[in-house]
């Protein structure tokens, strides 16, 4: 009934091994970019970081850095994704 | 033409819009009524979500609670964006692969088991039952600050429109108004966030304005934000770049709203709406592309009203107070006790006086006069505090501050109006799928045809818009505001791990994926419970709220679900199938039952 379901096993699992990869640098990421530096680190880069304009570091980086580090993150999830799909031959119809 | 006549003109012409779409875009069969027919392009379905997910008390409260919470409110920021990168990465495009109408869909069939299915139909009632409660109080207040009408006038008139989409027209009418609603919404929160942001800063762009200078007419620029610690600090306020949360605290409520947020019902099925994964990859980035233009903006505007609020009022005299402190005084939303009798207003931490004011009026023999403060009779505190704001006007009362044109504050007001009826339709599908899919279809009477089904979901969907109406006309006191924590804390605590570990784990069955629910779910429920009605103290467990409880759920879900899962036989073959073909994206196909 699908066609996936075909494939050897040892291509889904080397497709689903590398997509692991990816989800978990995405969230480390996304967890550094917020949980780590708008509150964990936050005093510490409010001292020893730049202020961005006349902004605090970490205060900076809780209301606006953070959400503009998310906007990057599912970028880059989707080009990197859609990468490994075309590589492994999962690419769907509409992708060339 | 007068501020009514704009008022009633863009509401008006926006409802006629709304109406326009949901009479070209009835919905006859299950699959237009519960995914519009799965062919929705990631652009459109981009916006529809930002607007479902964007709700009145985001649109209408979030920078009010920045204004007053500085660097505390970025818990809300970084939250609602943060958790649509768990909800791409984890959650979205393995569910759409799945292809099922809804989120209990998944739970049922991946743990094999109608009580699973049970356990998801409560969890979606109840979150979106506490959600679309606000969304009609919401409406309701627009309305009568606006017309001067009764509330719940308001509350039936704002029903009526969503039945008319949302219940005729399911996921089909509901995508195309939310496209209208993301516009008007957009267009209502970023065009007065500029002009305040040349008024104060002459900078255009908002985002700069907030890191760049306060440097209005006639005044020496200094920076905006130490301008805004300093004031605060000489008031008596914490400062507004470092806040007052308890670092351990700040981080579970970010956490959990990020959690919740992936694991709500309501964001997951939008994307189910979209022709493949890789759609859905494509569709996440443009929501939260759309998401981001007003949460971004959202900062800048707080920074901005607080700013404005203690230099305009503070050691202001009374009758040369700024004709918006008057006009939003007598609507109650505003007030001022001269405490010093010096005629002068100050501003300063703590309540001027005991709950919301409560003016003596005309009937008890009190007479006001010219230049004279309304009075209340509510009991005073003994701080220096003598004004009372409610934070909610800070957006509604910004284009007033800036004194923009009449038809801006019109189009505010559309925008706050767009903002509930979005959502309230969003969440109205998942309610009334929940009833007529995973309950009737699914549990009860499997033969059902898809016309009777497509019915059931109207029936549905007006049944609980009359709970949601009547909860909104008579909303259970404080209630409401306190259990909307509960709907994060319980998506966190029961829809997102469990979603997870079916996709992320062959191993977890059906015992295990039961279990960490309801220990999930009765952690959280029990936390809420016990301090928002039950105790009096706040000794709360290693300093985390009942806001932030919903992570230590969702901890406990992982752990007693895996725990049970080691111990309990394996899930059969079939599903550790099923598991495997939804991690490639290959022939995502449209959705089927």
């Amino acid at each position: 009934m699908n066609s996936s379901q075909q494939q050897p096993d040892s291509a889904k699992d080397r497709y689903w091994k590398q997509s692991l990869h990816v989800v978990y640098l995405i969230l480390g990421i996304w967890a550094f970019i917020s949980l780590g530096c708008g509150v964990l680190f936050r005093e510490l880069l409010d001292k020893i970081m730049p202020n961005v304009g006349h902004a605090p570091f970490g205060f900076w980086m809780a209301q606006q850095g953070a959400i503009i580090g998310f906007l990057i993150l599912l970028f880059i999830y989707m080009v990197v994704m859609n990468g490994l799909d075309r590589r492994h031959g999962f690419g769907e119809d509409d992708s060339e | 033409m007068n501020q009514d006549l704009w008022n009633y003109l863009f509401i008006g012409a926006s409802f006629g819009l709304y109406i326009l779409i949901a009479l070209r875009t009835r919905a006859a069969t299950t699959k237009e009524y519960y995914v519009a027919s799965g062919g929705v392009s990631p652009l459109t379905n981009g916006m529809a979500t930002a607007a479902d997910w964007m709700s009145a008390a985001t649109f209408i409260s979030m920078a009010g609670s920045i204004a007053a919470g500085g660097y505390d409110a970025s818990r809300f920021l970084m939250g609602w964006t943060g958790g649509f990168v768990l909800l791409t990465a984890l959650i979205v495009p393995y569910l759409r692969k799945f292809n099922k109408f809804t989120v209990t869909d998944f739970l049922g069939d991946r743990f094999y088991s109608n009580v699973a299915r049970t356990v998801g139909v409560i969890c979606a009632v109840f979150i979106c039952m506490t959600y679309i409660m606000g969304q009609m109080r919401g409406v309701g207040l627009v309305f009568s600050r606006l017309f001067g009408i009764e509330i719940w006038l308001g509350v039936l008139i704002g029903a009526a429109i969503v039945f008319f989409y949302a219940g005729l027209g399911g996921m089909k009418g509901i995508t195309y108004t939310q496209v209208a609603q993301y516009c008007v919404m957009v267009f209502a929160y970023t065009i007065p966030a500029v002009f305040v942001s040349m008024l104060l800063t002459g900078n255009v762009i908002p985002q700069l304005g907030l890191i760049g200078d306060y440097a209005p007419k006639g005044a020496n620029p200094v920076p905006l934000l130490e301008k805004l610690n300093q004031l605060n600090v000489e008031l008596g306020f914490s400062s507004y770049t470092d806040g007052s949360f308890e670092k351990i605290d700040m981080f579970c409520i970010t956490a959990a709203l990020m959690c919740g947020t992936a694991g709500l019902p309501h964001v997951i099925v939008r994307f189910f709406t979209v022709k493949s994964v890789k759609a859905v990859r494509k569709s996440a980035c443009w929501t939260l592309l759309f998401i981001a233009v007003i949460y971004l903006t959202a900062p800048a505007i707080g920074a901005f009203s607080r700013t404005n609020l203690m230099d305009k009022v503070d050691n202001c005299k009374y009758v040369e107070a700024p004709e918006w402190f008057t006009s939003w005084e007598d609507r109650g939303l505003i007030a001022w006790v001269d405490k010093n009798n010096d005629g002068i207003m100050q501003l300063r931490h703590g309540a001027a006086f005991k709950g919301k004011p409560v003016y003596k009026t005309e009937d008890a023999g009190y007479e006001r006069k010219e230049n004279e403060p309304r009075a209340i009779t509510n009991v005073l505190t003994d701080n220096a505090n003598e004004v009372f704001y409610e934070s909610d006007i800070l957006v509604m009362a910004n284009p007033e501050m800036a004194k923009l044109p009449m038809w801006v504050v019109a189009l505010v007001m559309a925008g706050c109006v767009a903002a509930a009826l979005s959502t309230a339709a969003g969440l109205l599908l998942v309610l009334s799928t929940s009833i007529s899919h995973d309950l009737l279809k699914k549990i009860v009477s499997p033969n059902m045809s898809d016309k009777q089904e497509v019915f059931s979901a109207r029936i549905a969907s007006f049944s609980f818009l009359a709970i949601a109406v009547y909860f909104g006309i008579n909303p259970p006191s404080e209630f409401v505001a306190k259990t909307v924590a509960f709907a994060f804390g319980l998506a966190a605590s029961s829809f997102f791990p469990t979603i997870l570990m079916g996709i992320f784990s062959k191993r977890i069955n059906r015992e295990g994926a039961i279990a960490g629910m309801v220990a999930g779910i009765g952690l959280t429920l029990g936390y809420i419970v016990y301090f928002q009605f039950v105790a009096d103290h706040k000794n709360y467990w290693f300093g985390i709220s009942p806001e932030g409880i919903g992570f230590l759920g969702m901890l406990l879900n992982f752990a007693v679900a895996a725990a049970v899962s080691a111990v309990t036989p394996p899930p059969p073959q079939e599903i550790v199938d099923m598991v495997e073909s939804i991690r490639t994206p290959q022939d995502a196909g449209s959705a089927t039952h």
